[in-house]
């Protein structure tokens, strides 16, 4: 590259010399920091960069190949989840939640539903398959989260066959996913008293398929990994915290459990019937980012003993009730595949058109109005593949949310991207922040 | 028509295990429209919007031990009101005794409230003198606990203390509830907008700050974005 490129110029400002490099024009920089001999360099490394999870900036400020200083800039998928929902109704919420952490949608989900749900006082009513569905679906979904983690952590540091294997087996969640919702991504399937659709017929099958499959190539992570000496020396002691750090910084999820401490609000604070499955919550205790990759890994067998044992659950519960019996409440169409495509099924048309006027004037009074919300709030917290998920939901009585905010648990665990990064290398960043696992749709919402 | 009979409201909302509720606004109508363009035969229908008021003791379950031990270890007045709803419990502090609180939950032994959650603000127009609202969450680890604080300020003066000095997570929430509140956190190290660009006009997530948004046509109709829309109240 020359410097008559016009997207790689050179600038003079009040704060120094400012390049901007676009690969395989080094020699530039080079070049004009031998006019002005200056040690320090910042670096500002994306937004657009491939190896910063989506558009996550940092901002480091380099002493040779050390970083002495290391900030994050985010907001650059702010979307405004959070104002938009005030005008959209309870059910229609989820809708946006759902695009949040956009690599956990069924946790924004179930955690956005229990709020709303703890509002409406029917904790209690939900039936136990909606239940069964809700942890099946959020099981899978760590494990699909925690593929993508690794998957692309190690594509970051050159470990290609990780991701290619990593996304080999996503795309297997995925499809149970499509299967059993309708959509690989941004389902909008659990709802407030429930889950949208019963299982489909043959999804237990799948379900079965499924597993046998993940403990069959859940293995080759391990094999490819754990003792590999390269992977080792590039995650070895790099993006150290330790207990006490997480704890005044706020982090949760498998950084607290890469410590030593097994903490998992699944276990301290179970919702959704968690206290009856049986499962452990692993550990390592080297503070770094290999231990973070080795709780990942067995968290991803242990989601894995979950899913089967709700596979169980679910072969015992064929037609039970998805949704809360309050017809107020409970969303009254249910979805058929016709000629079409999907759409509402024509048993549910023929009951609220011929059969009954109640049922004519629920479905019409929810769909169009909603249900409201007794006034007060409520903060739920969950467990997502990144620590704590919590909604803190508001409502004033009416049949929108008054203000609906998600302590993200990506947004709380990049605070810790300065103490982790700071005194060491610059290739170190990318593997301590592939560690933190940030997901940018739920940083910024 | 005009005049609200008592006896013409609607029953008290069960306002979860609360006390009192307190009245925050009146609703007029049903679809959001107002005078004589109502034909609806709906507008002469009055709503209060009630949240749960303070609540008289004794709270249940652990919210008796804890609350007397903080009563008893910050200054006299501190906690405004208790408020226990939906079984979780709510102390509203003054906020210029936050961050004593804020210490006294992190380091008392009985208490323990070694994580905090994040602050998230809320804006209720109405409340005069109190508009803004700012929520903290805590959980304790060693109690398995979790706790709720809520600190107001009014519009015409939108300061609460930094907490940051006793729980450095809160860095990054404080950072975000002054971007889209515009509540000052008075001794935050480095108090500037965190999600939106930095040359930014407003507060967004007010509730006098528009959404935004455009008409959409489809099909031949017009669809006008969400705030403008016709609506239930």
């Amino acid at each position: 590259m020359t410097a008559t490129d016009p997207y790689a110029t050179t600038r003079d400002t009040t704060e120094g010399k400012v390049f901007t490099v676009t690969g395989q024009d080094w020699d530039s920089v080079v070049a004009g920091l031998d006019e002005e001999p200056e040690e320090r360099v910042v670096v500002n490394m994306g937004p657009q960069h491939p190896s910063t999870h989506g558009v996550l900036r940092l901002i480091l400020e380099l002493d040779g190949e050390s970083v002495t200083e290391a900030r994050c800039g985010i907001g650059y998928l702010h979307t405004g989840i959070e104002k938009n929902m005030e005008f959209r109704s309870w059910v229609q919420g989820v809708t946006f939640v759902t695009r949040m952490d956009y690599l956990a949608p069924f946790h924004n989900e179930v955690a956005y539903c229990l709020a709303v749900e703890r509002l409406l006082g029917i904790e209690d009513q939900i039936p136990e398959k909606a239940n069964v569905m809700r942890v099946l679906l959020m099981e899978l979904n760590r494990i699909s989260s925690h593929l993508v983690c690794i998957a692309t952590g190690g594509m970051e540091i050159g470990a290609l066959t990780v991701m290619t294997i990593g996304f080999r087996e996503r795309e297997k969640t995925l499809d149970l996913f499509e299967l059993i919702t309708g959509l690989r991504m941004n389902h909008a399937f659990i709802r407030p008293g429930g889950v949208a659709q019963d299982l489909p017929p043959g999804a237990l099958d799948k379900i079965r398929e499924y597993i046998t499959w993940m403990n069959k190539h859940l293995k080759e992570y391990a094999e490819l990994c754990n003792a590999n000496p390269i992977f080792k020396h590039r995650l070895d002691n790099v993006g150290y915290l330790d207990l006490a750090g997480c704890m005044a910084l706020g982090i949760s999820g498998p950084t607290v459990r890469s410590t030593g401490y097994a903490m998992d609000l699944r276990k301290s604070q179970p919702y959704c019937g968690y206290e009856t499955y049986d499962f452990d919550v692993p550990t390592w205790d080297s503070s770094d980012s290999y231990g973070r990759f080795r709780v990942r890994l067995q968290e991803m067998h242990e989601s894995l003993k979950i899913v089967e044992q709700c596979a169980d659950r679910l072969e015992k519960m064929d037609g039970d009730p998805v949704m809360v019996a309050d017809k107020k409440i409970g969303w009254p169409s249910q979805l058929a595949v016709g000629a079409d495509g999907m759409g509402n099924s024509l048993d549910h048309i023929k009951h609220i058109m011929g059969e009954s006027m109640e049922a004519l004037i629920h479905h019409f009074k929810l769909v169009t109005e909603g249900f409201r919300v007794p006034a007060g709030q409520a903060y739920v917290a969950i467990e997502s593949p990144r620590g704590e998920l919590g909604a803190h939901v508001v409502s004033d009585g009416g049949t929108k949310p008054f203000r609906v905010h998600f302590r993200d648990p990506s947004f709380a665990n990049l605070q810790a991207m300065p103490i982790m990064c700071e005194g060491g290398q610059v290739a170190d960043v990318i593997v301590a922040v592939a560690s933190l696992d940030p997901v940018m749709g739920g940083v910024d919402r | 028509m005009s005049d609200t009979q008592p006896e013409n409201l609607p029953a008290t909302p069960s306002a979860g295990d609360g006390g009192t509720p307190e009245v925050i606004d009146q609703r007029e109508g049903m679809f959001g429209v107002q005078g004589t363009g109502d034909t609806s035969g709906f507008g002469g229908l009055r709503r209060q919007v009630l949240l749960p008021g303070s609540t008289p003791k004794p709270y249940g379950s652990w919210f008796d031990g804890a609350t007397d031990r903080l009563e008893g270890l910050v200054a006299e007045g501190s906690i405004e009101k208790v408020v226990v709803d939906h079984g979780e419990l709510t102390l509203h502090i003054t906020r210029e005794n936050l961050v004593e609180v804020c210490k006294h939950l992190r380091d008392d032994e009985a208490l323990r409230f070694e994580f905090c959650s994040g602050v998230s603000g809320v804006h209720y127009p109405h409340e005069t003198g109190r508009e803004l609202h700012a929520v903290y969450h805590f959980l304790s680890i060693t109690h398995n606990r979790r706790i709720r604080l809520e600190v107001s300020a009014p519009d015409g003066d939108p300061h609460i203390p930094s907490i940051v000095s006793v729980y450095p997570a809160n860095d990054w929430h404080e950072r975000e509830t002054w971007d889209f509140f515009g509540i000052v956190f008075d001794g935050h190290p480095a108090l500037t907008r965190i999600q939106m660009p930095d040359d930014w006009p407003g507060h967004p997530q007010r509730k006098d700050y528009p959404l935004g948004g455009i008409d959409v046509e489809y099909k031949g109709t017009v669809i006008p974005p969400p705030d403008t829309r016709r609506s239930y109240n």
